[in-house]
């Protein structure tokens, strides 16, 4: 075998699938061309459904692909799985580990079925060990680990026969920054050191940012290949930074300006909202964009690679986002923040909760105003996840004060709820009923009837642009209509407090700004939003965020006011990733002191 | 690929010993049943409560029902009248009635007596079983006065009355717990086979752990192999309990031998297991295996194998599904190994089939066990 030749080359691969429920062809991959190099990191991004798993699929011999040919480390695939097999390591969504068995007798399991010969066992399993920090645990259950260890488990025994080929299926997804952070030193540190070929499909791109290539799919097909700077200056010269002028809110000025068709993207980012936008001139904007602006300064930034990638998927995509979001951008800047501080609609204070002898929330205080939104964010198995239900009524405090929407959650739990929405991680609607019948049997449960139910389904309807989709059934919707679906069902009866768990977890970059429009508009008509989420941008569109870690609050405050508690580098507050690492690492740093003392 | 099996098979018993509703499954589930159907769940009568109505109270009445006081399986009750007679049958306290009426004697004498009986028939083996026990102990009246007449005659009763000695050949003693635990093991072994291998290869499937496991240099008869082996162990072991039960519990008989009960079952528990691998390989999700597993496997075991229902009185379509069925040609070995021997024509032929199906379905379950997710 040439070692120049590519560790993976796809020719016109195409692949469908038929879909179940309809009998119709779905086509999955078409015509997919690209090589992955030996030695280097190769990123595989794209929105839901793009195709990204089922290529991993195809390259791993688990599938056999229609059309093309896919040769990896010089074999072709669909004629010798076994022997590809033999050679890569491959690590599936859910890691593929087995919970019930120890670390070790994970790790020994892989070990065994590759024929790692036990001399070289030794030092390769130290190696492991030091590498995933998993050495003090391993007799520990897999099923034990947090979600953080158990993807370095699955790495590790990937790892454990020293493939030359490593193909990963989005090994980060519902897995804390913290974590992504130490996963990806160990990714770099084996290209680096041992010239390990890998090829990751990710939904973040700042983990595609630190590839060699990148490979863009869109729809099955290859949108683009390139370097991260290749794909970046897609988006040279429109990337653009506006800060709003007083009066008016970061928030809304996004708002505006993601809701202006030139508009390719709108964040908000550190304080200002960054823009990718075609038509901009800035030092002569038009007038159309003068107004949207409303006297914001706007400034020219280098592009991220996400610009790069919103550029071209704009490409193709045009003007098909479906933002159904009425009313609110139009509202007069300042409308609302001129007006009296808004009450408080959550107050917590010393609330502790307790499983056994285990401390899951120690000593919790924070309150939200109304029309708030606010972020609770932290490492998996911080506390998260207790606060949230907590609130919401479904799990009593073990001491503390928690009120709720005026009422006190100790004797008052059923009227608290009357007054929440809940969208939980999982789709929690049923499948085989219609859009409309879901949202009839959740009015009803909420206790609308009649005329008035109509006119709240019709309302929400309208709002997530379900309307033509009302005799869709749920389980037939695509991955972003389902979203909709269960935040429309979480607000027919017009809660004050919306609760979002991990709304945006494995989500694409377009689904995720389309979901936030949402929650934007939500909030500035009223309506508090307590939301969690693992992507540390998306605090930006917080009014206030909360870090846990270990059950402990770490951090109150704006994203602005988290930022600069982070300390300064070169001179400018850190990013809200770098940001919410450095306080949480800080935290267990202390932690680990006082053990030691 | 003797080191994969090992390495599999390694994981498969710690993964066993770990999951506790395994071993329920396993181990506590063939003591349970043995007990519930060895204890609770027999089809022989005792003591059944029969409320009798003595309306006439001359001594010939009382002779007629001395023979229900004396049988094992009759426990009358005198009751005062024949409404409190039948309020006890409506509450089911009682599970027949038999009515002395008033004229019993002057007709007795006149050569026509009659006696009522009166069957809760909504348990009609139950009932008929009763009803037979009675009609016994009510005919012995008939012996006895016919007795005291000879003996009052002095010995010209040559040519009295003709009684029918019965014998029930193969459970002399027609103990249902003999022919519950041939059907009892075929049960255990089902259940273990292919209810639990079902459902732990569908949980490999649903958890993803079979799509890492399959980029190795593993081969899809290893993984079969090594899910093969413990359970195989396991299902054996359920045997073992019941055999053991079988001679310390409930004293069945074992008139055939030992060695040919084993090899049946071995070939039998080969059978399930490869049916639980085909289910969990055609679902490859826990809850639909499970279900699937329930109603082809461990439902016709218990209803088409001949082991409840006498598959003789079926119609001729339900009859000729049962004697397809695995399960019925190793009840009807066992049956016949415990209770009467060994008939060596029916040993071949049963042991033959059942090594046929093991092989059979094997295959099967191999060539439907593929390293794709397609």
């Amino acid at each position: 075998m040439n070692a120049q030749a590519p560790a993976l080359a796809a020719r016109g691969v195409g692949k469908r699938f038929v879909d179940r429920q309809t009998r119709a062809a779905v086509v999955a991959l078409d015509a997919v061309s690209f090589e992955a190099a030996h030695g280097e990191l190769t990123a595989l991004v794209g929105p839901d459904g793009a195709g990204k798993t089922t290529f991993l699929r195809l390259a791993a011999g688990l599938m056999g692909a229609e059309a093309g040919t896919l040769q990896v480390l010089g074999i072709d695939v669909a004629r010798d799985p076994q022997a590809v097999q033999n050679r890569i390591g491959y690590m599936p969504q859910r890691f593929g580990l087995y919970e019930d068995l120890t670390v070790q007798e994970n790790l020994d399991l892989y070990a065994d079925l590759h024929g790692v010969p036990a001399a070289t066992r030794r030092d390769r399993y130290a190696r492991l060990m030091e590498m995933s920090a998993l050495g003090p645990f391993t007799a520990r259950l897999a099923g034990k680990l947090s979600g953080g260890m158990k993807q370095k488990l699955g790495l590790a025994c990937t790892l454990v026969a020293e493939p030359e080929l490593l193909l990963l299926d989005e090994p980060t997804v519902g897995v804390d920054p913290l974590s992504r952070h130490e996963l990806w030193e160990i990714l770099l540190g084996l290209v680096a050191e041992r010239r390990t070929t890998v090829l990751v499909s990710t939904a973040y791109l700042d983990e595609a940012a630190r590839c060699a290539q990148v490979v863009l799919l869109h729809q099955g097909r290859v949108l683009r290949q390139g370097t991260p700077q290749d794909i970046r200056s897609e988006a040279e010269g429109l990337s653009f930074t506006a800060v709003p002028a007083t009066g008016d809110s970061v928030r809304r000025l996004q708002a505006r300006l993601f809701d202006d068709p030139p508009t390719i993207d709108a964040v908000p980012r550190g304080g200002a909202v960054h823009l990718v936008r075609r038509d901009v001139r800035p030092d002569n904007p038009d007038a159309a964009l003068q107004a949207v602006l409303a006297g914001a300064r706007i400034e020219a930034v280098a592009p991220s690679l996400e610009d790069g990638f919103m550029v071209l998927l704009d490409a193709v995509v045009g003007g098909e986002r479906t933002t159904a979001a009425p009313g609110v951008a139009d509202l007069p800047a300042g409308s609302v923040s001129a007006a009296a501080e808004p009450p408080t609609v959550i107050e917590v204070r010393d609330v502790v909760r307790r499983f056994g002898d285990f401390t899951a929330v120690d000593r919790t205080t924070f309150s939200v105003r109304r029309g708030e939104i606010f972020g609770l964010l932290g490492p998996n198995g911080a506390g998260k996840t207790t606060t949230f239900r907590m609130l919401c009524g479904l799990l009593p405090a073990s001491s503390g004060f928690l009120r709720v929407a005026g009422h006190d959650l100790r004797h008052a739990r059923a009227q608290a709820r009357g007054k929440i929405g809940y969208v939980s991680q999982k789709f929690a609607l049923y499948a085989s009923l219609t859009v409309d019948e879901n949202l009839d049997f959740f009015g009803g449960a909420y206790g609308l009837r009649g005329t008035r139910l109509r006119m709240r389904r019709e309302a929400v309807t309208t709002r997530f642009g379900l309307g033509e989709r009302g005799a869709t059934r749920a389980g037939e919707l695509p991955g972003g209509y389902r979203q909709r679906l269960a935040m429309a069902a979480a607000l027919l009866h017009e809660p004050e407090i919306l609760f979002l768990d991990e709304p945006t977890s494995g989500a694409d970059p377009p689904a995720r700004r389309e979901f936030w429009r949402h929650i934007t508009t939500l909030a500035e008509s009223g309506t508090t939003i307590v939301v969690t989420t693992h992507f540390m941008e998306e605090a930006e569109y917080c009014d206030r965020v909360l870090i846990q870690e270990a059950g402990r609050v770490l951090a109150v405050g704006t994203p602005l006011e988290i930022r600069r508690q982070a300390g300064e580098r070169d001179g400018r507050p850190p990013d809200m990733e770098q940001a919410f690492t450095a306080i949480v690492a800080q935290a267990r740093a202390a932690a680990g002191d006082r053990v030691a003392a | 690929m003797m080191r994969r099996v090992l390495a599999l098979t390694r994981k498969e018993v710690h993964q066993l010993l770990r999951d506790r509703s395994n071993l329920m499954l396993g181990g506590v589930l063939p003591i349970i049943l043995i007990l519930i159907f060895g204890y609770g769940l027999s089809f022989d009568v005792r003591d059944a409560p029969v409320a009798v109505v003595m309306e006439d109270a001359s001594p010939l009445a009382h002779e007629a029902i001395a023979g229900l006081t004396l049988s094992r399986y009759l426990a009358p009750m005198i009751v005062r009248d024949m409404p409190s007679a039948e309020a006890l049958l409506h509450a089911r306290e009682v599970d027949a009635i038999l009515r002395v009426p008033a004229d019993f004697s002057r007709r007795y004498a006149g050569g026509d007596a009659q006696l009522q009986v009166i069957l809760h028939g909504v348990d009609v083996a139950r009932a008929r079983t009763i009803d037979s026990y009675l009609r016994a102990a009510v005919g012995q009246m008939a012996l006895r006065e016919a007795d005291r007449a000879g003996a009052l005659r002095g010995g010209a009763a040559a040519g009295g009355p003709v009684s029918i000695e019965q014998r029930m050949w193969f459970n002399a003693a027609n103990t249902s717990t003999w022919f519950l635990v041939p059907g009892l093991i075929v049960l255990i072994t089902t259940l273990v086979g292919a209810f639990l291998t079902a459902l732990v290869m569908a949980r490999e499937w649903e958890r993803g752990t079979l799509e890492a496991l399959f980029v190795t240099p593993v081969r899809p008869i290893e993984i079969l192999v090594a899910k093969l082996l413990p359970y195989f162990a396991v299902a054996m072991l359920g045997l073992v309990l019941c055999l053991l039960a079988a001679r310390g519990l409930f004293h069945v008989p074992i008139r055939g031998s030992l060695e040919v009960i084993l090899l049946a079952s071995v070939c039998y528990v080969f059978v399930s297991l490869a049916i639980g691998l085909l289910i969990s390989a055609a679902t490859k999700n826990q809850f639909l295996a499970s279900q699937i597993a329930l109603v082809v496997s461990f439902m016709p075991a218990l209803m088409l194998s001949g082991f409840l229902f006498d598959l003789r009185n079926m119609p001729a379509a339900v009859s000729a599904l049962g004697h397809v069925l695995p399960a019925t040609h190793y009840l009807e070995l066992l049956k016949s190994l415990f209770l009467a021997g060994n008939v060596w024509p029916m040993i071949l032929r049963d042991t033959a089939i059942l090594l046929l199906y093991a092989l059979l379905l094997l295959a099967l379950a191999r060539s439907r066990t593929r390293k794709r997710l397609e």
